[in-house]
């Protein structure tokens, strides 16, 4: 299988690269080299876990941003059953850019949605990056207003480099759409879980991210702006910044999810297999299933009042001040 | 040889501060036009009708009944929560901004009366590391509609800012979710929020409290958006349409309600507060 490597990965892919050469050798011959493969197999996990217990927040970034790393609708496939997807905002058109709809998680029926990247050129553009118009924000509050209707939790996935940035989004009011979506949602009378699974680009990701437990893929980031975005404003420097100015912009932000625990922003932490969720779907699938039905099961017994109400409380402490008095 | 030097910096096509000097190019009708006169007309040109940028301080002398104007949470001061530096550290940046601009943070809020109304008043000052929403920011928002839920009063916010402030990171960007919330307060319990917009406002204020004013008015001409007019265009890499972003275009577009002049803010925030509150 022809697999996706980051910059980092490089050893790890010429050992693996390595691996499959004595694989091939090996095959149908009676040369017996299993123990040579069993130690290069060794040595590529020891690598592994060693460059990935040590990423930086850059090459998180890049990992959080992998093109094989599973997205919404993969999840949703994984982690549901009985999905069916709603469409459009009622107002404008269908934003393919986030996906929801109704499912079932282990019986429980619930609203779930995200935003969607695509795979592949095509579906790529199909997605818009995962960047969304405001149509697509009022779809996903369209489809939480269904749930609070029908007593439905809400689950919700992040994953988006931010709201698209264009002349039509400006023109319906893509700046009205977002606050309209973090008001609504602070006040939604049903439990609401956020899972960041990739990128949290800012607004845009926040826009459906006001939740009762907010958990982080152990690679996954959020952040008001991204690294790239950061160091353009910091350090220009005539239009030549580069990989080093975005590692340093990374460092600065404090966006992984580790940075994010320790400012108890985040309620946990969502363990990755070893090399990234993409390594491994199935089992990131499982433990965001463990994750949500554990944040149900804290949630189910309070009224919609103290859902509310705790769910306020929890913003209204977030800041960082120092008050004088006269 | 560096008497025939050109000092003068021209890079930056708008300048957030009127120069010193007797006379001032308007940015508007690029006339030159007597300092003392635009001084006299607040700070609007009386040939273009351009409305320069003016500091929070001065905002609030020409909203409030005289004397009636009571600063509230004036002690709070940022934190440093990510230890954040880029070319000079946050806690610097901080001081350097208050020496700059004589405010302790990027918005005044208080209590006033405006024709015997009385409302909350938050004020941003762009000239305060670009009115930037951080901790402070937010608190002082949310403090101020906590207040109007008490006190029956009505929330008046006059924004200008460049959106969320990079510096605190997360901390910022949950502002925005914060601020809204407080918002939902307010919807919730009949207080009218009265949300005006000046030059320039944009990103996660825009994308927060400012876009929920149950009334929204902007001074004319003002740029408004969510995404900066360079970003849009670097993506779409195509000029953007005239007007796009102005106040004048959000209106059109039904974005807000009014585009109203410096001068009659006051007597339509008035006459909005008598019919509605």
């Amino acid at each position: 299988m022809i697999r996706y490597y980051l910059e980092f990965e490089k050893p790890i892919e010429e050992l693996e690269i390595k691996i499959e050469e004595l694989k091939r050798l090996s095959d149908g011959k009676d040369i017996d080299i299993s123990s040579e493969i069993k130690r290069l197999e060794k040595k590529v996990r020891d690598l592994r876990s060693d460059i990935f217990s040590t990423l930086t927040p850059w090459q998180k970034t890049l990992v959080a941003r992998h093109p094989e790393r599973p997205y919404t609708l993969d999840y949703i496939n994984m982690t549901c059953s009985d999905f069916i997807e709603l469409h459009g905002d009622r107002r404008f058109s269908d934003d393919p850019s986030i996906v929801g709809g109704i499912a079932k998680i282990k019986n429980i029926p619930v609203v779930i949605l995200g935003h969607q990247k695509g795979r592949g050129t095509k579906e790529r553009i199909y997605r818009n990056f995962g960047q969304p118009h405001p149509e697509g924000y009022r779809k996903a509050l369209r489809l939480m207003k269904i749930a609070e209707r029908f007593k439905r939790p809400v689950i919700t996935f992040i994953d988006t480099p931010g709201a698209y940035p264009g002349v039509g989004a400006e023109e319906r009011g893509q700046a009205e759409a977002i606050a309209v979506n973090l008001m609504e949602m602070s006040r939604l009378r049903v439990p609401v879980v956020t899972i960041v699974i990739g990128e949290g680009g800012s607004g845009g990701a926040l826009a459906i991210g006001v939740a009762d437990r907010l958990y982080m893929l152990e690679h996954s980031i959020y952040s008001v702006i991204s690294p790239e975005g950061c160091s353009a404003i910091l350090w220009k420097k005539a239009g030549e910044i580069g990989t080093d100015d975005f590692s340093r912009a990374a460092n600065a932000l404090k966006l992984t999810a580790q940075d994010l625990l320790s400012f108890n922003i985040i309620d946990d932490i969502i363990p990755e297999p070893l090399g990234g969720a993409h390594r491994d779907p199935e089992g990131t699938a499982g433990k965001i299933s463990d994750f949500i039905l554990k944040a149900f099961e804290e949630l189910k017994t309070k009224t919609p009042s103290k859902l509310v109400e705790e769910r306020y409380k929890r913003l209204r402490k977030i800041g960082s001040f120092l008050e004088e008095t006269k | 040889m560096a008497w025939f030097k050109k000092t003068k910096d021209t890079s930056s096509e708008k300048k957030v501060k009127i120069p010193e000097g007797l006379w001032i190019k308007c940015e508007g009708c690029k006339e030159i036009v007597y300092r003392k006169e635009i001084n006299k007309n607040l700070k609007v040109c009386p040939k273009c009708n351009y409305h320069f940028r003016i500091g929070a301080r001065e905002r609030l002398k020409l909203l409030v009944d005289e004397g009636s104007f009571t600063e509230l949470d004036g002690g709070l001061i940022s934190g440093d929560p990510l230890n954040f530096k880029d070319t000079i550290s946050y806690k610097d940046r901080i001081k350097e901004n208050q020496k700059k601009s004589g405010l302790k943070e990027a918005v005044i809020s208080g209590n006033a009366l405006i024709k015997g109304y009385p409302v909350c008043l938050v004020v941003m000052d762009f000239s305060f590391m670009g009115g930037s929403m951080g901790s402070v920011v937010g608190e002082k928002i949310v403090r101020a509609a906590e207040r109007c839920l008490e006190e029956k009063r009505t929330l008046i916010t006059i924004s200008s800012s460049g959106g969320a402030r990079m510096q605190e990171g997360i901390f910022s960007l949950m502002q925005m979710a914060k601020v809204s919330a407080a918002m939902a307060k307010l919807k919730d319990n009949g207080i009218l929020f009265i949300s005006v917009i000046s030059d320039p406002t944009f990103g996660g204020v825009t994308a927060s409290f400012v876009m929920l004013g149950d009334i929204i008015i902007a001074e004319p001409r003002s740029l408004i958006g969510f995404a900066g007019p360079r970003v849009i265009e670097q993506t779409i890499k195509q000029p953007l349409p005239e007007d796009f972003q102005r106040a004048e275009f959000l209106l059109a577009y039904g974005l807000i309600d009014m585009v109203v002049d410096r001068k009659n803010l006051r007597e339509v925030l008035a006459k909005l507060i008598e019919l509605l509150q």
